[in-house]
């Protein structure tokens, strides 16, 4: 017994010993930096949280902040919407349609962001097939302005985001007894009260998780915003971008950094108090 | 019988279109009845049962509830109580919220739900559990609430799809005595649905013999199992000797039957078939003396005595028949076998079947 546990023990020591490299670059890669991150947030131009105090003084940061936090929110509940739909269609759908549907779902992730982003300004802009159709309808008089402010942003994040609520949410309807929903309208309650009373109450473990993931991807967001939103619309991403790159005030950009971390960390802390995280995202 | 409370006209059901599920069902279940659908898997009980439920519609033929035509009628119109295989209660609300639940939706206000929900808890024994989850309950438990939901808004009909299938043995027997008793005091008309024929015969009024989408016979336990017309009954409940034969001649509801042996049988005709199946019940086979007066008697020989506690199993072979089964019981003063000894059998006219195919 003894032996074996030792045995146990050098083979789990084997496997450690494969995967080292691949921590230790992980360690120089990414802690290193993040560190450094950390700590230019605090040094530079001075020590001190006078970087930190920017949160609170300077409007232009407050700024992008809600300007982050509106869209990301804004994002999350369309997407989180349109995700419901297509989650629930999909359960209810048989075997082979599911199949067709879960392609679909999965086929943006082959395509770049960028390629994405692009597509969205041609359809959308003004001499664009969509607003071309709105006149030719008689719809609308002018092109609307789709694209190049808040509009533009929140469609392509939208669009970017619905899959990985789709997912998620599908992931959790799944482990929901298609009989519970049968009983209830054999219990005397309507399609719509079946829903609302026992269906919906269940799905929302998958709510809180697909929102929380689509709601903390869309804090970080940087190519769709700068392209769509003509730099009219400034994230954080964008914004601390700028500040590295253009205005080298590293200390502010590691700061706005520093604070997307913690607030990302933040959410999966209160998501993890809500919910199983693992169970979620099928660990 | 009083009136039928449930009329199934005609009924045929397919899925593919092509094999029927469930054809040519004419059944009616008595107001206050216990009424058992029983028979194999894919026998079609469960179909017939979840088209009277409303989650499936019978592709031909009607279904009537009481003066109403329910063919059409979608689920949560037919106001009747169902009580799931698997329980199927809401994991999101406790216990009490879950019995209270047809309630709710029916819009009942919240003091008279409270109110209901108590005595429900109290008639399946579950008092003080209302603010438990589900999950927290036994499989007995949870069974319990599941027949205290279907039983709460009080509908004149109750279905049940094989509710005790995930119980234990023990369990099981208790449950039924408890459901049975519910039905006693409640009065309410019960369609229960199993594939055990014991939870049949203990509890049931009368029990429809369903077996590749057909009813085969509907009859009280004791009529089904001592009168079965057909050779799929006899064999399905409990356990008969099946003799291959032809009718020779029929006189006063008795027929005379030519073995394929030779041998001579004096049974009970049912039917009008020439070729026939003769059934005998085990337990109605007489030996050594007592087979003497009987109007049939054959010699046999042991060929293996089982003993089962309260009964013995004799295995024999007569007329031909290799595997011819006698059973009796325990009793001070039975007939002492040896495999290999000979033994005169035989059994009256009144407990032997004549089957058509």
């Amino acid at each position: 017994m003894l032996s074996a546990n030792r045995q146990e023990a050098s083979r789990h020591g084997a496997y450690w010993l494969i995967v080292l490299p691949a921590l230790l670059m992980l360690a120089l890669l990414y802690f290193v930096p993040l560190g450094n991150v950390l700590l230019t947030s605090v040094t530079d131009p001075k020590p001190g949280l006078q970087n930190y105090g920017l949160l609170f003084t300077s409007t232009s940061v407050q700024k992008a902040l809600v300007t982050t936090v509106r869209i990301a929110a804004i994002t999350t509940f369309f997407a989180l919407l349109l995700g419901y739909v297509v989650a629930y269609a999909m359960r209810a759908a048989s075997t082979r349609t599911q199949r067709f549907m879960l392609v679909g779902v999965l086929l943006p992730f082959w395509i770049s962001v960028l390629v994405r982003s692009f597509a969205w300004i041609a359809l959308l802009g003004t001499q664009g097939p969509l607003n071309s159709a709105l006149v030719a309808w008689g719809l609308v008089d002018e092109p609307v302005a789709l694209v190049r402010n808040e509009t533009g942003v929140l469609i392509g994040m939208v669009h970017i985001m619905v899959p990985y609520a789709v997912l998620t949410l599908y992931a959790n309807m799944r482990g929901i007894d298609v009989g519970l929903v049968a009983a209830a309208r054999s219990l005397g309650a309507s399609r719509f009260q079946a829903f609302r009373m026992v269906f919906l109450p269940l799905t929302v473990p998958g709510l809180i998780g697909a929102g929380t993931l689509v709601f903390i991807l869309s804090l970080g967001f940087y190519v769709t915003p700068a392209l769509l939103g003509g730099g009219k619309v400034l994230m954080i991403a964008e914004y601390v971008a700028v500040q590295i790159n253009d205005t080298l005030r590293w200390g502010l950009g590691t700061m706005l950094a520093a604070t997307l971390m913690i607030a990302v960390l933040g959410c999966l802390w209160a998501l993890s108090r809500v919910i199983d995280v693992k169970r979620l995202f099928g660990a | 019988m009083s009136e039928p409370l449930v009329r199934f006209i005609d009924v045929r059901k397919s899925y593919d279109g092509k094999a029927d599920a469930v054809r040519a069902l004419n059944l009616e279940v008595a107001n206050g009845e216990f009424l058992t659908l029983l028979g194999p898997s894919g026998s079609g009980k469960t179909t017939t049962l979840t088209m009277l439920a409303g989650f499936e519609q019978p592709t031909a033929g009607r279904i009537f509830v009481g003066a109403d035509d329910i063919t059409h009628v979608p689920v949560e119109k037919r106001g009747i109580g169902m009580v799931f295989q698997n329980y199927a209660l809401f994991p999101n609300m406790t216990v009490g919220e879950n019995i209270g639940f047809p309630l709710k939706v029916r819009r009942m206000a919240g003091a008279e739900i409270a109110s209901k929900v108590t005595r429900a808890l109290a008639m399946v024994r579950l008092e003080g559990l209302a603010d438990r989850k589900p999950q927290q309950l036994s499989g007995g438990q949870q069974q319990r609430v599941a027949v205290a939901r279907a039983l709460v808004f009080e509908p004149r009909l109750v279905l049940l799809d094989e509710p005790l299938g995930a119980l234990d043995r023990q369990l099981r027997e208790q449950m039924q005595y408890e459901l049975k008793h519910l039905h006693e005091r409640l009065g309410v008309t019960m369609v229960y649905v199993t594939h055990d024929q014991v939870e049949a015969m203990t509890m049931s009024d009368r029990v429809a013999v369903f077996s590749a989408g057909q009813l085969r016979q509907v009859a009280a336990p004791r009529r089904l199992y001592e009168e079965p017309d057909s050779l799929f009954v006899a064999r399905f409940l409990g356990e008969s000797n099946i003799l291959p034969g032809t009718v020779r001649e029929r006189r006063d509801g008795q027929c005379g039957v030519v073995l394929n042996g030779g041998q001579t049988v004096v049974a009970t005709a049912v039917g009008t078939s020439e070729k026939v199946n003769l059934a005998v019940r085990p337990e109605k086979i007489a030996l050594g003396s007592a087979a003497a007066g009987c109007i049939n008697h054959f010699p046999a020989k042991v060929v293996e005595v089982s003993f089962l506690g309260d009964q013995l199993r004799v295995r024999l072979e007569a007329l031909g028949q290799e595997d011819f089964i006698v059973k009796f019981a325990n009793a001070p003063g039975h007939a002492a076998l040896e495999p290999g000894g000979a033994i005169e059998i035989g059994w009256r006219a009144e407990d032997c079947r004549a089957l058509g195919e």
